[in-house]
């Protein structure tokens, strides 16, 4: 297991109002997002607890492509990842994000 | 470990004054003379595994204790292998079996007639829930080795080394065999003296029962299951309070 | 807090119960955005034992539990995610359910549903997980026996395997679908500790026959057979509650009864085509190919009756 944490920093909060919601399940190649707005609107905090060491740089880059194209601001993001593929991981975070937007 | 006492000397010393307790097929069934009543005995001898039969057998018994009443107590001997593995045991429903016999004894708990397991040799994973987890106190003698799945098997599931299996459960009760982890996770209430006479250790367990079951609040104590007991409590918080603010007036 | 699975089906009644998540089962059985959750996963109460074995955990732990309305009923549920460490049991899993038990109790619902979805102890976590399963057996014998209804809904891709076999066999009804399978020991554990001769676990049309839910259906395993919908899951669960027996001598005289009817019947039986074949189907090998529609229609052209008891 590895933990990896990344702070951002957002132009605008995330739409909606919705406080917190979860995506995804914890399994092989498959991961679970638990999305909170509990930060400063134009903060972002994601946490990472994955079963695959060692590919720090990848979460890193797929995390930084999120959070420019969604601008998450205020939420924090705790994923358990069982080992997901990086466009699984997308996937789930768009899916997570969207459903913070919803009414 | 210390060797597992067998039958006749544990029955001997349950019941000094003699009984009418036999075993037909690793089945344990009859009763004898305690206080001054009876004390009803079922089952497993032997490391006998429990199918169908065996289960159909033993919750009958324990039926015919309930429906004769009286508040006689039941005492539930356990010496057995896991649930009988097979393809027929499965294709007949052995689930319903093992779920019935452990309702009887439930039942008959809830209705007077207290139970108690006594775990004196082996048991394991279905056997052991539909036997001796079933009852309202379980006990057992030194030298019973319970057991959910032996630390090879653990490692084949698992795909550790058994040889780090056996590191681990050195240090954590939570997945290793042995009567010590179960007596820290709560589900073995009690440990008795060989040495003394049975029959009064056993009366005396039946007169202390709990109503209630108190094996996570002792594994919580003991420490082999740090949060079960918490857990479970505040499931039964959050319901009462989601359902108290919506009630009227509130 | 109310949390809602992503769906892009149009009617959450329309899908595959076998697929969804146990989330989604939930929001679907129950009426609309009326789901609460106790314990939820934002308080991240995970296991304290699966780091030890360097794997991963989830918020949940597998084992979702809250309230909810069913067609206007208060109900209680249990879900459990049968793909996080195949539904096990494990410390928290098991404990979640067995507080839900004791709550049910005080708030005294409609009805308390468990959606299995397990292949049974969580063996990272053997002793808690089976612990666990005997404090759930009795808690349900409890809340039974105070007049509530215990019923449960087995159709996930875990099957409900192991000590959950047994949970469920203390339930007062069951309903299954085809994707459902109910046992103790399953295909894989029977062929390592007896062999393939015993039982070929690669054989996927001996394992549905022999534990699947039409299977469990002709037996009296189980209380309904139903399409993998969880709309049919719903339906199935509304008529299951008014249904539901009480915890007491007569019923588990009539169990016995019914259990020991079915052991001289079918005791030499080889396989589940010969205990059909016995039980009035004319064409046995063509069971496991009919639809709900004509299992149905089957089973109301059987001399046998109900089974009932549990």
């Amino acid at each position: 297991m590895e933990k990896l944490s990344f702070r951002h920093a957002t132009r605008t909060a995330l739409p909606g109002t919705r406080a917190s919601a979860i995506t995804g399940v914890v399994a092989s190649g498959n991961l679970e997002v638990l999305l909170e707005r509990n930060l400063a609107p134009d903060a972002c905090h994601v946490e990472i607890d994955t079963a695959i060491a060692g590919y720090g740089e990848v979460w890193a880059a797929v995390v930084a492509d999120f959070v420019a194209r969604r601008q998450p601001g205020g939420l924090t993001i705790t994923i358990n990842d069982g080992g997901a593929r990086p466009d699984t991981v997308s996937l789930r975070l768009a899916q997570g994000a969207r459903l913070m937007e919803m009414p | 470990m210390p060797d597992k006492m067998p039958l006749d000397a544990l029955l001997a010393s349950l019941f000094p004054a003699g009984h009418a307790v036999t075993v037909a097929d690793g089945l344990i069934s009859g009763d004898g003379p305690l206080g001054g009543g009876r004390l009803a005995v079922i089952g497993i001898d032997g490391e006998a595994a429990l199918g169908i039969e065996g289960a159909c057998f033993l919750a009958g018994r324990v039926l015919d204790v309930v429906r004769a009443g009286g508040g006689t107590p039941i005492l539930v001997l356990i010496d057995s292998d896991s649930q009988r593995m097979s393809r027929r045991d499965e294709l007949l429903g052995l689930n319903e079996y093992l779920a019935h016999l452990a309702k009887a004894l439930l039942l008959a708990d809830a209705q007077g007639h207290p139970t108690l397991g006594l775990l004196y040799g082996h048991s394991a994973a279905g056997a052991f829930i539909a036997t001796a987890l079933a009852t309202r106190v379980l006990a057992a003698l030194p030298g019973a080795h319970p057991s959910v799945m032996d630390l090879p098997s653990v490692a084949r599931v698992t795909k550790l080394p058994l040889k780090t299996l056996q590191d681990m459960a050195r240090s954590t009760s939570v997945f290793a065999p042995g009567l010590d982890n179960m007596v820290q996770t709560g589900a073995v209430q009690a440990v008795l003296d060989p040495d003394k006479p049975l029959g009064l250790q056993v009366a005396a367990l039946i007169a202390d029962s709990p109503a209630a079951d108190t094996r996570d609040a002792l594994g919580h104590e003991r420490g082999g299951r740090p949060l079960a007991h918490d857990i479970a409590a505040q499931v039964v918080r959050e319901a009462q309070d989601r359902v108290l603010r919506e009630a009227p007036g509130a | 807090m109310d949390w809602k699975p992503v769906s892009l089906s149009s009617s959450p009644f329309d899908q595959s119960w076998y697929e969804a998540s146990a989330r989604a089962r939930l929001a679907g059985l129950l009426d609309t955005d009326t789901f609460q959750e106790f314990v939820g996963p934002e308080q991240r109460r995970m296991s304290p034992h699966l780091p030890l074995f360097d794997l991963p955990r989830a918020f949940d732990d597998g084992m979702i539990v809250g309230r909810g309305r069913l067609d206007g009923q208060d109900v209680l549920v249990a879900a459990q995610e049968g793909r996080f460490m195949g539904g096990a049991f494990g410390e928290i899993h098991g404990a979640k359910l067995v507080g839900l038990l004791r709550a049910a109790l005080a708030v005294k619902p409609a009805a308390l549903l468990i959606l299995f979805d397990t292949g049974g102890v969580r063996l990272q976590e053997a002793n808690a997980g089976e612990t666990a399963i005997a404090e759930i057996m009795r808690a349900i014998t409890v809340a039974r026996a105070a007049g509530i209804p215990v019923i449960g809904l087995i159709g996930g891709r875990a099957g409900c395997y192991g000590g959950g076999g047994l949970v469920a066999g203390t339930c007062a009804r069951l309903i299954i679908s085809e994707g459902g399978r109910l046992s103790v020991s399953g295909p894989e554990v029977i062929e390592t500790n007896k062999g393939a001769e015993e039982f070929d676990s690669r054989d996927r049309a001996l394992v549905w026959r022999t534990m699947g839910g039409k299977h469990r259906r002709l037996i009296g395993a189980a209380d309904a057979f139903v399409d993998d919908t969880i709309g049919a899951f719903r339906r199935a669960a509304l008529a299951a509650i008014p249904a539901a027996p009480a915890f007491d001598l007569a019923t588990l005289e009539a169990e016995q009864a019914r259990l020991e009817a079915r052991l001289d019947r079918f005791g030499d039986a080889r396989d589940a085509t010969e205990i059909w074949g016995r039980l009035g189907v004319n064409d046995p090998a063509a069971v496991p190919g009919l639809t709900t529609e004509g299992f149905d229609a089957l089973l109301a052209r059987l001399p046998e009756g109900p089974h009932h008891a549990r």
